[in-house]
């Protein structure tokens, strides 16, 4: 592998991640502010309104990175990946354009009104654009994982010209959209942004009951966020299912390596917890014999073809990572229901908020959904390796020629300095603001005292 | 059948032929006679020439930013591109991804040829976004000062940009025929391209200014009226040396007025409405000059892609080098899809901006919710 080609996916790999911080939160949090603000509409309470004014300013801290990091990526397929680009434009670009005209649009035109529109249109016209710009968030979603999904499972296409003028064409527009494994990709992925969203505001509100803090907005906040995040959290294991059926049909590479099953071709099993040991083709660990067999083909008998049953030089490298990174998204997945029930049934007894340890728990839980996101892509991403659109196109042919190995190293320091400063400042800010809390109207006092930016300080 | 049943399939088929005729022209080879490539040639340069307008002025409004001393002056300008500057920075978006589709050669050949000066320009984008969300954030005044230094800065930067990127893709740049680059990083920074670079953000920060003026009031409006005097006056120094270089140093960019003299008008027309933007400064009729200077930004990438047509990268040192739209194009059958996509969508868009900035017309107040 050359430095260019190291570099890149280095490049790569670290933008993408550090951008998807962020977007699972937008979307989240955007479904969680339209259920907050119609519930103000509706009940007139002045609780739900102050509690959409402060989750919107975290909104729109959130939304700013987003977007930041967003046009990063936009232009890195271009710059990094110029032979992807040309090889996939007819498809990808479609996809992306679409995402720009059809959702981007629509988020960053309405978030105008949703930050500072409050007293420039009416209440009605208001929770309209938190609508929109929810809807937005949601439709680029769309986009850019019928885009990926396309790389993983293609269809709907012929491939015209050869060696470095070969470039995939649409035959079936619909056949690309509705690609096998889009739908079920798509699902993931939202009920993961769900999840982040909602655990955020889960942690948030949870921190200020332990505190004896806006304990009306808090209360109020964490019956929302429970609610969508038990939902989610069990639609997450359906969903995930789906789409490990349609790993299993579609990239047998990337389940042998999920499962570290090498065998050419026998019963699979399904792991807890293991490691595996890629030299010696040995995976150990706590397994469930059949189990994978079991759950792809309802039969613990049943043969699944093994990573040596696949040509060596198709296999995915990183088996192991792989297999704990696909690992840790379902322990994660199953703590989230175990949690989110839970609270549900405390909730049920009455005796949720009076919980101190869960309301820990909670506190902390912000990171699983997370790390759950970031691990997700990894298996799914370096699972689908060494090809960049399954079976067509190979990663290391995938660049761009006019690209120098010491520019891409300038460019991928630059972005790590930015990215660690950017991180750094929004835990900064989003610490501050959830110190700050919600702004208590009813109460003069604290108002004035806790918001600066109310306070007359413009008369020079 | 009963008569109702009659009536909804005539209906029906009204509308079944009414929506089949509205896009029939779709399924031709070409659309209302032109053909697919070029109508993509011309709705990316009517994106780019949008994205120009828009974002042009606020990335005016910020290269202006240290100009205004005083605090409140800053958070007047900051809030008035506050809640459109995000609409306008899609433009971009939009515009890029259009070429990725339309065009995925070109795509990936400029940015990739391009690589430095775009990781600067991503760069200077992530700084400004975050300038404009962070600057409130706290009180203390290095932090003010910190990040006014840092919006007014990168704003300066991307227009500089642009404008270097805009200046070598006038001249061509060394692709040999295989379309690889055989040039040096180093030539990209060439006395055309940087006067070019300067223009544009003369450009923008004329723009800017009368874009401030139509939202403020008293001291700064004041103040703004001297800056737009300033800058157009810098403007029109840099057009005129900006036209003379083209004449003489880029003769394919004005070989098209040989071949069709009548095209002369839009350069003339570029002349005159230049100097309507002086008229109208002079005259402090500043609607009327933000008007004007966007039909100049419309009307300059006109003439630089009337000179381009039918390429949209010409290279210095072999004709086969040059990137043809029939060449780079995607499919006909992907452009036609998105050709359909963006009948759909850009009067959406389009309506968006319209209403975004209908709502926040008028002089800016600050109020709880401000930068
Ligand atoms: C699951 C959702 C999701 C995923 C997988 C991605 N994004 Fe993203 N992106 C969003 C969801 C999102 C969003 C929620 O819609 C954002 C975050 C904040 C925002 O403004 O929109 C966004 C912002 C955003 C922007 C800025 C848009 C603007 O100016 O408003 C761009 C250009 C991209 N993204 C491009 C990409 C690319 C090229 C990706 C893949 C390689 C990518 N995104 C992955
Ligand atoms: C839809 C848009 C996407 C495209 C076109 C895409 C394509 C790519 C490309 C070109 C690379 C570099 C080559 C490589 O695989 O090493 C890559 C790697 C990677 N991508 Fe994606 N990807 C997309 C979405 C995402 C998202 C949303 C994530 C979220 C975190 C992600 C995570 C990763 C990771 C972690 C790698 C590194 C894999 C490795 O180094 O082996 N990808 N992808
Ligand atoms: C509960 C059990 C879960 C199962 C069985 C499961 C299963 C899967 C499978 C098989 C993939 C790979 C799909 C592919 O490569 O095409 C995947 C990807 C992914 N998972 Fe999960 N998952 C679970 C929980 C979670 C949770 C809790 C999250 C996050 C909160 C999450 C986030 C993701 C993401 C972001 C991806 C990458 C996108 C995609 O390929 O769909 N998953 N999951």
């Amino acid at each position: 592998m050359d430095n260019v080609e190291l570099l890149s996916r280095i490049q790569f790999a670290f933008t993408i991640a550090f951008h998807y911080i962020y977007p699972p939160l937008s979307i989240g949090l955007g479904v969680c502010l339209v259920i907050m603000e119609g519930l103000y509409l509706k009940t007139k309470d002045k609780v739900y309104e102050e509690l959409t004014r402060f989750w919107v300013r975290i909104f729109a801290l959130i939304f700013g990175i987003g977007v930041a990091t967003g046009i990063v990526m936009e232009f890195e397929f271009g710059t990094n990946w110029a032979t992807y680009s040309r090889y996939v434009g007819d498809i990808f670009g479609s996809a992306l354009a679409a995402e720009g005209i059809f959702a981007f649009a629509l988020e960053s035109a309405f978030l105008g009104i949703l930050l500072f529109g409050w007293n420039k249109v009416s209440p009605r016209v208001h929770f309209m654009a938190t609508i929109l710009v929810a809807l937005g968030s949601i439709f680029s979603a769309l986009w850019i994982v019928v885009a990926n999904s396309w790389q993983q499972t293609p269809s709907g296409y012929r491939i015209e010209g050869t060696g470095m003028q070969a470039r995939a064409i649409v035959t079936d527009f619909w056949a690309m959209v509705f690609n096998p494994s889009s739908i079920e990709r798509y699902s993931h992925v939202l009920i993961g942004a769900l999840l982040a969203g909602s655990f955020l505001v889960l942690s948030v509100s949870a921190w200020y009951i332990l505190k004896k803090k806006y304990i009306a907005h808090a209360e109020a906040a964490f019956r929302i966020a429970l609610w969508v995040a038990a939902i989610s959290a069990l639609a997450q294991l359906f969903t995930g299912s789906k789409s490990a059926e349609v790993v299993t049909k579609y990239q047998p590479a990337k389940l042998a390596a999920m499962e570290g099953h090498f065998e050419k071709s026998a019963p699979g099993d399904m792991y807890l917890m293991g490691w595996v040991n890629a030299k010696e083709q040995k995976t150990i660990g706590l397994k469930i014999p059949g189990g994978l067999s079991f759950l792809v083909h309802h039969d613990v008998n049943a043969p699944i073809p093994g990573l040596n049953s696949i040509k060596p030089e198709n296999r995915p490298t990183a088996v192991n990572f792989v297999f704990q990174t696909y690992h840790a998204m379902i322990a994660i997945g199953m703590t989230l229901i175990g949690l989110t029930l839970l609270g549900l049934f405390m909730l049920y007894r009455k005796k949720l908020f009076q919980t101190r340890w869960l309301m820990g728990v909670f506190v902390f839980s912000v990171l699983l959904p997370q790390i759950g996101n970031q691990v997700g892509w990894y298996t799914a991403e370096v699972g689908r390796q060494p090809w960049v659109v399954y079976g067509l196109l190979r990663t290391s042919d995938a660049l761009s020629q006019a690209v120098k190995a010491e520019h891409v190293l300038a460019s991928l320091i630059m972005f790590t300095l930015i990215y660690v400063m950017l991180f750094v400042l929004f835990l900064y800010l989003l610490n501050k603001k959830i110190q700050h809390g919600p702004d208590v109207i009813s109460d003069d006092e604290t108002s004035s005292r806790m918001n600066p930016s109310m306070s007359p300080i413009f008369n020079e | 059948m009963s008569e109702k049943a009659v009536t909804i399939r005539q209906q029906y088929a009204l509308f079944h032929s009414l929506t089949l005729s509205l896009f029939f022209p779709l399924l031709m080879d070409t659309v209302l006679g032109i053909d697919l490539p070029t109508w993509w040639f011309l709705l990316i340069g009517a994106l780019i020439s949008g994205y120009g307008i828009l974002d042009g002025f606020d990335l005016g409004a910020g290269a202006l930013h240290l100009f205004f001393r005083k605090e409140q002056s800053r958070r007047i300008a900051l809030n008035a591109i506050g809640p459109v500057w995000d609409g306008n920075e899609v433009w971009l978006v939009i515009g890029a991804g259009s070429l990725f589709a339309a065009f995925p050669l070109v795509y990936g050949t400029i940015l990739s040829v391009f690589y430095l000066p775009f990781m600067l320009f991503l760069v200077a984008i992530i700084f400004r976004g975050i300038s404009i969300e962070f600057r409130s954030k706290e009180k203390m005044k290095w932090w003010h000062q910190l990040w006014d230094i840092s919006y007014c800065v990168s704003s300066t930067v991307i227009s500089l940009l642009l404008g270097l990127v805009l200046g070598n893709l006038i001249q061509g740049i060394p692709l040999n025929a295989n379309h690889e680059f055989v040039g040096r990083l180093r030539d990209f920074f060439n006395p055309y391209a940087i006067l070019i670079a300067v223009t544009v953000l003369s450009l923008f920060m004329m723009h800017g200014a009368m874009y401030l003026l139509m939202k403020t009031e008293d001291r700064l409006y004041a103040k703004l009226t001297i800056i737009a005097n300033n800058t157009s006056k810098f403007f029109i120094l840099c057009f005129m040396a900006t036209s003379m270089a083209t004449l003489i140093y880029v003769p394919h960019m004005t070989a098209i007025f040989k071949e069709y003299p009548e095209l002369f008008a839009l350069g003339i027309a570029a002349v005159l409405i230049v100097l309507n933007i002086r008229r109208s400064i002079e005259k402090r009729q500043y609607r009327r000059g933000f008007i004007s200077s966007s039909v100049t930004t419309a009307l300059l990438l006109i003439l630089f892609a009337m000179g381009l047509y039918p390429n949209l990268v010409l290279s210095t040192i072999d004709p086969k080098g040059s990137i043809s739209i029939y060449e780079a194009a995607s499919s006909d059958g992907s452009l036609r899809t998105m050709l359909l996509f963006a009948a759909i969508g850009m009067p959406l868009v389009a309506t968006y901006t319209v209403f975004m900035f209908w709502t926040f017309r008028g002089k800016v107040k600050l109020e709880e919710h401000s930068y």
